[in-house]
């Protein structure tokens, strides 16, 4: 009983590598559960028979009690007494078995889906960048909504069913079997014709499910779009034309979901009315067996193999009914274990970053916040030495490519020594961003060398570069808590006073004085109810509070008013006094007090230099400058 | 709720009817039945009839026919009623929001409304089909049931009256306990759901900070949290099938033994027997399958419940009696306009506004992060109502127009605007339907658009991914200008349009204002000085209040904020390059 979670658009899929995933899932259940499933099994077996053996009482209560004890004149109920109590008892067994199993079940199913969950979360984490580039964020989505759920499912419920199902079936069989052998054989032919009947529905139940899925998502995809845009539709007045294409789309969806449904709704009257044929024809075939004295059978044999009979179907049925749902948990399975499977970003680097402080001119490696960082670089031969964090980076012809053979970046050198401001100006597309995926290495370099503070960055542990370096991203991503909570996202043990601080120097504190609740006010939905440029500041404050050696502006500022922009700027510039800031901004006013400013263009640096000297040259930033030329 | 949403069955009342009709048909066929059978034993094998055997016997072969036709045949309407239903609830959603206005879109979010038509409306269909067709089939089973063993033998149906309230309380006792666990895990999923997303959305932000370690347990937090309470429920759902089992076997015992004694005296037979056995089962059965129903019922309500939020909200925008459906000229008058998004006094957003605005004029408004300029703006094509105070259209006002012909008559480019999946052309015709391609061209052309459009390989035919997403963003804000322009509206507004466009074409385009469309009154907001300060009038805002307003010269000698802004954007050089 979980909540139906139409997220799903995807491809209806099944499973490509069932032996596989199987043997994968089974393995998160034997791992920590071995002895519970050993259990488990037990009492599924224990609960099964307990079923058996009550259908086959009533031959035992027909033709050992009733039948003979009618013809007593004087009739002696202790003995059947006895053998209700015994009945009785075996029915405790079957009933206490079966709680255990479904407890123990419980246990199982939520332990190893909490485990897959937190497995496949804490993988995710691990990913690189590029993972979450190349991956549509809503098909990852599926995983924690979807899949991880059928698959939850599919465990607590479907694997005990068919489980139970088989051995039901299994030694029902043979209580059929013990019966009587002619009705057992119809029984397997009439199984049989069931299947077919089951396959033909499935079939083309399946065929209308995948339609409808399909344009589920059609008119999902047009929902999400014209929602989104509706103050848009609003100003337009285009409200009757999208009125109209809902409407085609919605009756679509309409005609493929009743036929979907239609099949799968079918199905269950169909098979309970052919089981009760069935029923029907043990009862003439057992009855004329009886009176012709074929095999032997008796009033209370007839009764009990019809009561047989229904324990053999019916599980059948259920089995068939779960084979839909287990196909799509083991598909979902497969997908998880996909992600799992991603390769995690790989860190090579041993050099580290830690507090130092000077003494006699050299550095010592300290536990205490001194504003100084250095570099804790081991090398082969067991020494140690301390490089100060100065916040130097240099490239020397660095190529690189997102995907293989499409470079982005050409022969890309450049410098930005301690305390120096550089600018990247060029168009969308240009390689502004990339050359900053790159110093932070969301993305390794394809060709040349990076340094930092003359360290290759391949050595530097990738969670101490960039702790190193602070980024301002021109999205701004909130997190749902209050305001607080997300500026100290830089800092995790920023004291009150060091945020407020912090949201001041962004110029943010004004406007968060006047939320609801200043500080302490919620942020939901992406911070949904700020302005965007509210959500800058913020997401410059959080960067503030951490107060990193080296800082990334990509565009930072481009939805803030340029006298804020004004203050926030001076704000940041005395923090980063000394240090080594990387501007991105389409506002040339925001890079001009750069001392160097690089010009890209299709991933070349075509011009660098300082404000002044660039004017001079009249190249591409002097039209850009002049507002010749156009950028985006 | 219920009633409210009932509303939408509509033209599926038939099939919705004929649903439990079918199922009842089937239900007095699952009643016949074990009777036959019953017979089928007596007087068949018992008494070694041949004749009555195979009589019976076909009766009972063709009443499963006939039962197995009437339950295919509800299951048929029933996935048309629940369909039919549900694209109803769909329509009826999506036509309510499309008469929203901004102020109830804010309300709910615009996510929310998606979920809303989606998730939400998937779980209704799932539970409505299974309530007209196990809803009505349960009861009704359970009491015929009842009743033929009453009447076979009215005590060993006793038997009946003392289980079955045994097994109902005992499946009360669970649902009751196990209800609101489930809507917490259900609220605690929603939240982890959530925070997977946006953890999703801010990847970069968690790398750069390094708190993949922090985000892991943020997340096992919760995820414990769900592992807790869904054990918890879980567990108490564990004694639904030993509940129902030991009822089986407590019902099946008792008639072998009361059945027994009745049987030896002759009282009862053994078909009887049976047939009473066959109704224990029945009976039980259908007490799952009405527990089942409940369970789906609440899991369902909340999802019903959010949608009727939806059907129940009314839209606080409405055409007067007699609307005015004329817009004379493009003149705007504030007269002391005060607005509130949230209708608290006490969170102003404009107040006391004072603007007079003739036809044919340009007003540029500056003002700060937060000033509420777009807040001023949307009150001219009434996408909110002001809260206090009177604005003028035309010299009509906007309440007394009709909204239709008020919004064709203001064109409005959004600050946060959207371009459509379709090629340009579509995308355009939304200002008018029926533009010949030689307007599209002259809008274009206007907007400095035409240009780049023709440097696309299919020109005007170039598909425009969902969101614009194929477009740069300058791109895609001149054309969100030329399909305002199509509209041929008697007032234009620019909201912070240009922000991603060179200065050299913003000057094209202002130009072109200037000399093509002189009549319509133009509200241009920008960041950038140069973008406005040719305008009629320059409307400085800070904090929701009018700071001053004037021409770029007067501005310039008498208000300190607009010189700071000014000279903010001066110390960058005469403009900013490109923004």
């Amino acid at each position: 009983m979980a909540r139906n979670n139409p997220e799903q658009k995807k491809r209806p899929r099944g499973p490509q590598n069932v032996g596989k995933t199987v043997k994968r899932l089974l393995s998160y259940v034997t791992q920590r559960y071995k002895l519970r499933l050993v259990f488990v099994i037990l009492c599924i077996f224990l609960s099964a028979l307990a079923g058996v053996i009550g259908s086959l009482f009533l031959k035992t209560l027909i033709d050992d009690y009733i039948e003979p004890l009618s013809k007593m004149e004087n009739p002696v109920f202790t003995g059947l007494l006895h053998a209700i109590l015994g009945m009785g008892g075996i029915y405790l067994a079957g009933v206490i078995a079966s709680w255990a199993y479904n407890i123990l079940m419980v246990v199982i199913a939520q332990g190893v889906q909490k485990k897959i969950r937190d497995e496949l979360f804490a993988h995710m984490q691990s990913l690189p960048i590029k993972y979450f580039d190349t991956h549509n964020h809503g098909d990852i989505m599926s995983h924690y909504t979807n899949d991880i759920d059928t698959l939850r499912q599919m465990i607590s419920q479907s694997l005990p069913q068919m489980f139970s199902s088989v051995i039901t079936v299994v030694t029902v069989f043979f209580a059929m079997l013990a019966t009587s052998l002619h009705l057992t054989a119809f029984v397997l032919v009439f199984v049989g014709f069931m299947m077919v009947v089951t396959k033909q529905i499935g079939g083309k139940s399946a065929t209308f499910f995948i339609k409808q899925q399909v344009s589920l998502g059609t008119l999902n995809g047009y929902i999400e779009e014209m929602i989104n845009g509706q103050k848009v539709v609003k100003v337009f007045c285009h409200e009757e034309q999208a009125k109209k294409d809902f409407d085609r789309l919605n009756e679509d969806l309409r005609l493929n979901a009743t036929s979907a449904n239609r099949y799968a709704n079918i199905f269950m009257p169909i098979m309970g009315n052919l089981g009760n044929t069935q029923y029907a024809c043990i009862a003439i075939l057992g009855g004329a067996m009886a009176i012709s004295g074929i095999g032997g059978l008796t009033l209370g044999a007839i009764a009990s193999f019809l009561q047989l009979s229904r324990s053999f179907t019916m599980p059948i049925n259920q089995v068939s009914q779960q084979i839909n749902s287990v196909a799509m948990a083991l598909a979902g399975a497969e997908r998880i274990f996909k992600l799992m499977d991603e390769e995690p970003e790989y860190d090579e680097g041993y050099v580290t970053l830690v507090n130092a402080k000077e003494e006699n001119g050299t550095l010592v490696e300290t536990e205490e916040t001194t504003g100084i960082w250095a570099w804790k670089h081991p090398h082969k031969d067991g020494t140690l030495t301390y490089t100060k964090l100065e916040g130097d980076v240099r490239f020397y012809d660095v190529d690189f490519g997102y995907v293989e053979g499409k470079t982005v970046l050409h022969d890309v050198s450049l410098y930005a020594e301690p305390g120096h401001k550089i600018a990247f100006v060029g168009a969308t597309g240009a390689g502004k961003t990339t050359i900053t995926n790159l110093i932070n290495r969301f993305y390794d370099i394809a060709d040349g060398k990076i340094r930092y503070d003359g360290i290759n960055i391949n050595k530097i542990k990738k969670s101490d570069l960039r702790r190193s370096l602070g980024i301002v991203l021109q999205d701004t991503n909130l997190f749902t808590g209050t305001v607080m909570e997300n500026i100290r996202y830089g800092k995790l043990d920023a004291t009150e006073e060091e945020v407020i601080r912090a949201a001041r120097l962004a110029n943010a504190h004004d406007f968060i004085m006047r939320l609801p609740n200043g500080y302490e006010t919620k942020l939901t939905g992406d911070g949904a109810n700020l302005s965007q440029g509210q959500r800058q500041l913020l997401s410059i404050a959080r960067a503030a509070v951490a107060n990193p050696p080296v800082m990334i502006l990509d565009e930072a500022t481009s939805s803030i008013d340029t006298r804020t922009e004004a203050i926030v700027q001076k704000g940041m510039d005395s923090l980063m006094h000394g240090r080594t800031v990387f501007v991105i901004a389409h506002r040339l006013s925001t890079v001009q007090n750069s001392n160097a400013i690089m010009v890209l263009e299709q991933g070349r640096i075509i011009e660098k230099g300082n404000h002044e000297r660039l004017i001079q040259e009249r190249g591409k930033y002097y039209q850009l400058y002049t507002g010749a030329f156009e950028l985006e | 709720m219920i009633r409210r949403l009932a509303k939408c069955i509509r033209q599926y009342k038939k099939d919705t009817i004929l649903t439990p009709t079918f199922v009842g048909m089937e239900v007095i066929m699952d009643v016949i039945i074990p009777l036959l059978m019953a017979y089928l034993i007596d007087h068949g094998i018992n008494e070694g009839s041949m004749g009555v055997i195979l009589k019976i016997g076909l009766i009972l072969v063709l009443c499963n026919l006939v039962s197995l036709a009437f339950g295919a045949l509800g299951g048929v309407y029933a996935a048309k009623a629940a369909a039919g239903f549900c694209a109803n609830l769909r329509h009826d959603i999506y036509y309510k929001v499309q008469d929203f206005s901004f102020a109830n879109i804010d309300k709910f979010s615009t996510g929310s409304i998606v979920t809303r038509l989606t998730t939400d409306i998937s779980n209704v269909q799932m539970a409505y089909q299974m309530i007209i067709r196990m809803a009505f089939r349960a009861p009704v089973l359970i009491i015929l049931s009842m009743a033929m063993s009453f009447s076979i033998n009215a005590k060993v149906a006793l038997i009946f009256v003392a289980v079955v309230p045994f097994m109902a309380l005992g499946l009360y006792v669970m649902i009751k306990h196990a209800h609101p666990i489930f809507e917490k895990v259900f609220d605690t999923y929603d939240y982890l759901n959530n925070m997977v997303q946006e953890n999703l959305h801010g990847i970069r932000v968690v790398k750069s900070y390094v708190r993949e370690a922090y985000e892991v347990k943020k997340f096992e937090k919760i995820s414990n949290q769900i592992y807790k309470d869904y054990s918890k429920a879980e567990k108490i759902l564990a004694f639904n099938g030993p509940i129902m089992q030991s009822s089986v076997y407590i019902c099946i015992l008792l008639i072998s033994w009361i059945s027994a004694k009745l049987i030896v005296s002759s009282t009862m037979t053994t078909g009887q027997l049976m047939s009473i056995i066959a109704y224990t089962m029945q009976i039980l059965m259908s007490l799952m399958m009405l527990s089942m129903v409940f369970v789906m019922i609440i899991i369902s309500r909340t999802s019903a419940e959010r949608i009727a939020e939806i059907l129940d909200e009314e839209s606080d925008l409405h055409n007067c009696d007699n609307p005015v459906y004329e817009v004379k000229d493009g003149s705007v008058v504030f007269e002391n306009v005060s607005f509130s998004y949230s209708k608290d006094k006490n969170k102003i957003c404009l107040a006391n506004i004072n603007l007079d605005v003739k036809s044919g004029e340009t007003v540029g408004i500056i003002g700060g992060t937060g000033s509420s300029k777009t807040t001023l703006v949307q009150l001219i094509p009434r996408l909110y109502d002001v809260t206090q105070g009177s604005l003028k259209v035309g010299g009509v006002e906007v309440r007394d127009y009709d909204l239709q012909t008020l919004r064709n008559e203001v064109a409005m480019v959004l600050q946060k605007n959207v371009l459509f999946s379709g090629t340009i052309k579509e995308n355009l015709r939304w200002g008018c339907e029926d533009a010949t391609d030689e307007e599209l061209i002259r809008v274009c052309k206007l907007a400095q658009a035409d240009e780049f459009i023709q440097g696309f390989p299919d020109k005007y035919d170039t598909h425009i991914e969902q969101g614009g997403s194929n477009v740069s963003g300058g791109q895609k804000q001149r054309l969100c200008i030329a399909r305002a322009l199509l509209k041929k509206p008697k007032i234009l507004i620019l909201d912070d349009s240009t922000s991603a466009v060179d200065t050299r074409t913003d000057a094209l385009i202002r130009k072109a204002f200037r000399e093509e469309i002189p009549n319509t009154t133009k509200f241009i907001i920008a960041q950038r000085i140069s973008s406005i300060q040719d305008a009629d009038k320059i409307v400085v805002l800070e904090g929701g209040y009018v700071n001053a307003v004037g021409t770029h010269e007067e501005l310039m000698r008498s208000n300190s904020i607009y010189q700071e802004v000014y000279y903010s954007q001066q110390k960058g050089g005469d403009n900013n390059g490109a923004e």
